[in-house]
């Protein structure tokens, strides 16, 4: 079993078996990998390890480049520079037939003229695996994807949510050292997205197996993924867990694009222990916590998340004193947004700018609520704010 | 490398035996075409000098390029029946191309509006006739149009004429004739616009205030007209052409391009001639040809 | 309220108007085959006479065979190359003399059929090839694999390319994918592509009119010098015959490529 040529791991048990790197080697390699379309750079320069077992998501907006990364480790590109390393080994310029790899297609792809069954046998014979393993196999795998009764049926006599775990079963039936998985859920509709996300995350825990998902759908990907890397312009921009990602993003352009968020534009005042001062244009003076990595005394932006942002009527109800440790803006309610579960207040803040404060309607009546035009002040503590080079 | 180009290699090596088909059986006839065009009618078997002996050494092959002429086609554009020929060829074509524009384009229209389903039963309907053989076609109609033919029986039956008409052998029964034979040609690729159209489009034109006949003449029309010159282009160029249609139904007195080809090469047995009327038509053809191949070649990229 | 987008009578009409003028003429044609009478417009009550006289008209009867012949052959090779070319076509990105190909391939379509016919009758005979079956079966593939590349390569392109991807994710190298899962898909466009050629093949007079030789003169040729001479009825029984034929070779393809589009997606545009 040793001896398996790459592209016929179907009986390697379970994924990534014995292909397995030594401990602490990361199982999938991407180094220094770029790719050219005519004069557009698709990929320009990636790095990236991806440990075995991982659920790991690709995030950007659409022409990011994610896309072309993923059809790089599946096949279906050849990167023109950098080496992509699966267990040790280079499979840049590997044929897809030839990789240990499958891919879930964000159309899924599904053959229209072969029944469930022989969908997920498709790869299985192509391995030429026996008979009597292939129908155990599938049996195996829908019963996994919870399609049993189906097998006979065509994909266009499907709902879209079993097309998708045909896809799925399809894919997972050569039990490959990695998943791709392009824009999974991108075809079904919200609700039922939600559910085929825990089942994802189910599934991919109980088999072991290494997952990368492409999404542009950033709460799929804070949802799903252990780790998440945000794409922009071909470049990777941060590389982190999901709450890392939305905490403490790196840059401006992060902090924007992961969630909602308020910044203010303005310069080191002073530096007091571990605090900053910092004086904005747009919101006076605030204080913030000091980042762990040093910034700058040029210019700076401060990011608040509009949910670390507490409303009242009169003043910070809070035992911290007013002075230090809070930062205090008054203004007025200026526009109000009903959300359901939360309601979002932009405050017109008295020094000018706006303020988004986002408040979970944690009482079914209205009592609590805020009217138009109302003064509030608003109030955050300074472990809430993120200071960024701007 | 992309998996467009791990395909592409295999697929190329399909190319080899259509390509090499297509070389041998249309492209070298046409250089035939050409030399012979420039020879010299002559009483033999085949009809024509010099011909071309490969075998024979430089020196014959240097002799007959020598006795290559142009004087076939100071011949055609001298003879006024040529001249007229291509006149007549051309005025038909364009006469008989804008009838089947006028006639197909309602019924794509109509095919355009019908439900789904109905649409490709219409399609089929239509689809159909082409199937079945263009001299059948021809055929039923010298039945319908003959001197006691069916319309004379109707006409003198409804009283509309006292006397049978002679329809055969005149210009409008080979009219009929022709754009019977061509209107699935005129409306399969406007139908396939203007099913393509969104309805949207004109809903929103009349939202905006347009009435019916300028919805249809400022939004449907405009947007139709790739389909339009998709039509246009595949009936004129072989309508051009056209031997059977002329040859059955019209008169012999007006000749069109295709006939008189047909002539010089059976009747005449003039092969440089008919060789040297080729050439001007493809020559008079080339021009709608690369319009209509560039057309084709969107589309089929389109598709993609 | 009319619906801007809906049928208006107008449209209904021009349909109307559009079906009879296409099938009437085919229709008194089949009707009047089975006229008794001699005198092809006077209805003399039904018959099978001139469908008599047509099987036992040697010179007809062996016209057909030879044109049945000649479309089978030239349907099948042109089906064979028309598909191959379609592959080259849309599966092969850039290649050498690509333009010059899809030109080959493109411009028989609308040449006037007077010119593919005297250029092919000018190579057979400076090739010194004896006229008949094969020449003009080999006129015929020439024609119509054209046909059948085009047909073949719109179904080609709008098929997903991903499937094909997903097929060599899951083991196949581009061959196998080919025969895999491309050819199922695309076999209802090359069954039309056959049934066209064997339609075109059987229709056509001028090509064959050129190509053919001394004593095997194809049926549309036969056809043609019987018109000439003016309407006889047993026209009308061999016209019924071959329109019957067709008939049955659309019925059985179209049965075909549904069998096989049950497989696949939609029916292959005919």
């Amino acid at each position: 079993m040793a001896e398996e040529l790459p592209g016929t791991n179907v009986a390697a048990e379970p994924a990534g078996g014995d292909a397995c790197p030594a401990a602490g080697q990361p199982l999938l390699r991407i180094e220094g990998v770029a790719k050219t379309f005519g004069t557009f750079r698709a990929v320009d320069g990636v790095s990236l390890d991806i440990k075995a077992g991982e659920f790991f998501a690709l995030l950007g907006p659409s022409g990011c480049g994610k896309t072309t990364l993923l059809r790089m480790l599946a096949g279906f590109e050849a990167p023109d520079e950098g080496r992509i390393l699966l267990g040790g080994k280079d499979i840049a310029q590997a044929l897809p037939h030839e990789r240990p790899i499958n891919m879930m297609f964000q159309n899924y792809a599904l053959f229209p003229h072969l029944s469930v069954r022989d969908n997920i046998a498709f790869g299985l014979k192509r391995a030429g695996m026996p008979r009597a393993d292939i129908a155990t196999r599938v049996a195996e795998m829908v019963a996994l994807v919870k399609l049993e009764g189906l097998e006979k049926r065509k994909p266009d006599q499907l709902s879209g949510g079993q097309r998708q775990r045909v896809a799925l079963a399809r894919a997972l039936a050569r039990r490959p050292q990695l998943l791709l998985l392009d824009e999974p859920l991108a075809a079904l509709d919200k609700k039922l997205r939600e559910n085929t996300q825990a089942e994802l995350m189910e599934l991919q825990r109980r088999l072991g197996m290494t997952f990368i998902i492409v999404t542009h759908d950033q709460e799929e990907a804070m949802t799903m993924a252990d780790r998440i890397g945000v794409m922009k312009s071909g470049k990777l921009a941060q590389v982190a867990s999901p709450r890392e990602l939305y905490e403490a993003p790196r840059s401006r352009w992060i902090a924007e694009f992961v969630g909602d968020v308020n910044l203010f534009d303005g310069e080191t005042k002073l530096r007091d222990g571990h605090r900053l001062v910092i004086g904005t244009r747009d919101a006076g003076t605030l204080v913030v916590a000091e980042p762990r990595e040093a910034v700058g005394t040029g210019k700076l932006a401060v990011a608040i998340r509009p949910e670390k942002v507490k409303l009242s009527r009169r003043g910070p109800v809070s035992e911290a004193g007013r002075e230090t440790a809070i930062n205090s803006l008054d203004g007025v309610i200026a526009d109000i947004c009903y959300l359901g579960g939360t309601t979002t207040y932009k405050v017109k803040l008295d020094t000018g700018g706006t303020l988004q404060a986002s408040v979970a309607n944690s009482a079914r009546l209205d009592v609590d609520a805020y009217g138009l035009n109302q003064h509030v002040v608003a109030w955050f503590t300074p472990d809430d704010c993120v200071v960024l080079q701007s | 490398m992309s998996s467009r180009r791990i395909f592409a290699r295999p697929a190329r090596f399909a190319a080899i035996a259509p390509y090499v088909w297509m070389v041998l059986f249309f492209l070298v006839p046409f250089g035939f075409v050409l030399k012979i065009s420039l020879s010299q009618t002559a009483i033999a078997q085949p009809p024509y000098e010099p011909v071309f002996d490969l075998t024979a050494g430089w020196d014959t092959l240097k002799a007959a390029f020598a006795a290559l002429s142009v004087g076939n086609f100071r011949l055609l554009g001298s003879d006024d029946i040529y001249v007229f020929a291509y006149v007549r060829s051309l005025t038909v074509a364009i006469t008989a191309t804008a009838l089947l524009l006028l006639i197909g384009y309602p019924i794509a229209y109509g095919m355009a509006r019908l439900p789904k389903r109905w649409q490709a039963v219409a399609m089929v309907l239509v689809i159909v006739p082409f199937w079945t053989s263009f001299l059948i076609r021809i055929y039923a109609w010298i039945n319908i149009l003959q001197h006691d033919g069916l319309l004379n029986q109707i006409l003198l039956a409804l009283h509309l004429v006292s006397q049978p008409v002679v329809w055969l052998s005149t210009d409008t029964a080979m009219y009929i004739g022709i754009v019977y034979s061509y209107l699935p040609f005129m409306i399969l690729p406007l139908y396939a616009t203007l099913a393509k159209m969104e309805p949207a489009l004109e809903e929103a034109a009349s939202d905006l205030g347009a009435p019916p006949w300028q919805v249809f003449w400022l939004v449907t029309f405009p947007l139709s007209l790739p389909g339009v010159g998709a039509g246009v282009l595949l009936c004129f160029i072989p309508i051009v052409g056209e031997f059977v249609i002329p040859d059955l139904l019209a008169g012999s007195n007006a000749l069109m391009i295709g006939q008189t080809l047909w002539l010089e090469f059976f009747t005449n047995k003039d092969w440089p001639v008919a060789s040297a009327a080729a050439i001007v038509l493809l020559v008079v053809l080339l021009v709608p040809l690369l319009l209509y191949e560039r057309l084709q070649k969107r589309q089929l990229e389109q598709g993609r | 309220m009319r619906k801007v987008s809906g049928l208006s009578r107008f449209n209904i009409a021009s349909l109307a108007f559009g079906l009879a003028f296409l099938y009437l003429p085919i229709l008194i044609l089949v009707l009047y085959s089975f006229n008794a009478s001699r005198l092809v417009t006077v209805w003399g009550g039904w018959s099978l006479r001139w469908y008599h006289e047509f099987f036992n008209d040697r010179a007809m009867i062996e016209a057909a065979w030879m044109s049945l012949r000649v479309a089978v052959a030239s349907a099948t090779i042109a089906t064979l190359l028309g598909t191959l070319a379609a592959v080259a076509l849309s599966r092969g990105e850039r290649f050498r003399g690509r333009t010059l190909f899809s030109g080959m391939l493109y411009a028989p379509l609308v040449m006037p059929e007077v010119i593919t016919g005297l250029s092919l009758l000018l190579l057979f005979v400076a090739l010194n090839a004896e006229r008949g079956f094969w020449t003009v079966t080999i006129a015929h593939t020439t024609l119509t694999m054209c046909f059948v590349a085009v047909v073949v390569q719109s179904r080609l392109g709008s098929l997903d390319r991903s499937l094909e991807e997903a097929a060599m994710d899951l083991g196949c190298d581009p061959v196998r994918a080919f025969v895999a899962v491309t050819l199922p898909l695309i076999a209802p466009a090359i069954v039309a592509g056959w049934m066209l050629a064997f339609t075109l093949s059987l229709d056509d007079l001028v090509i064959a009119s050129f190509t053919t030789g001394p004593g095997s003169a194809t049926l549309p040729i036969r056809i043609y010098s019987e018109v000439r001479l003016g309407v006889k009825p047993e026209i009308n029984a061999i016209c019924t015959l071959v329109i019957a034929l067709i008939a049955v070779v659309i019925v059985i393809a179209s049965l075909a490529s549904k069998l096989s589009s049950s497989q696949g997606e939609s029916a292959a545009p005919l």
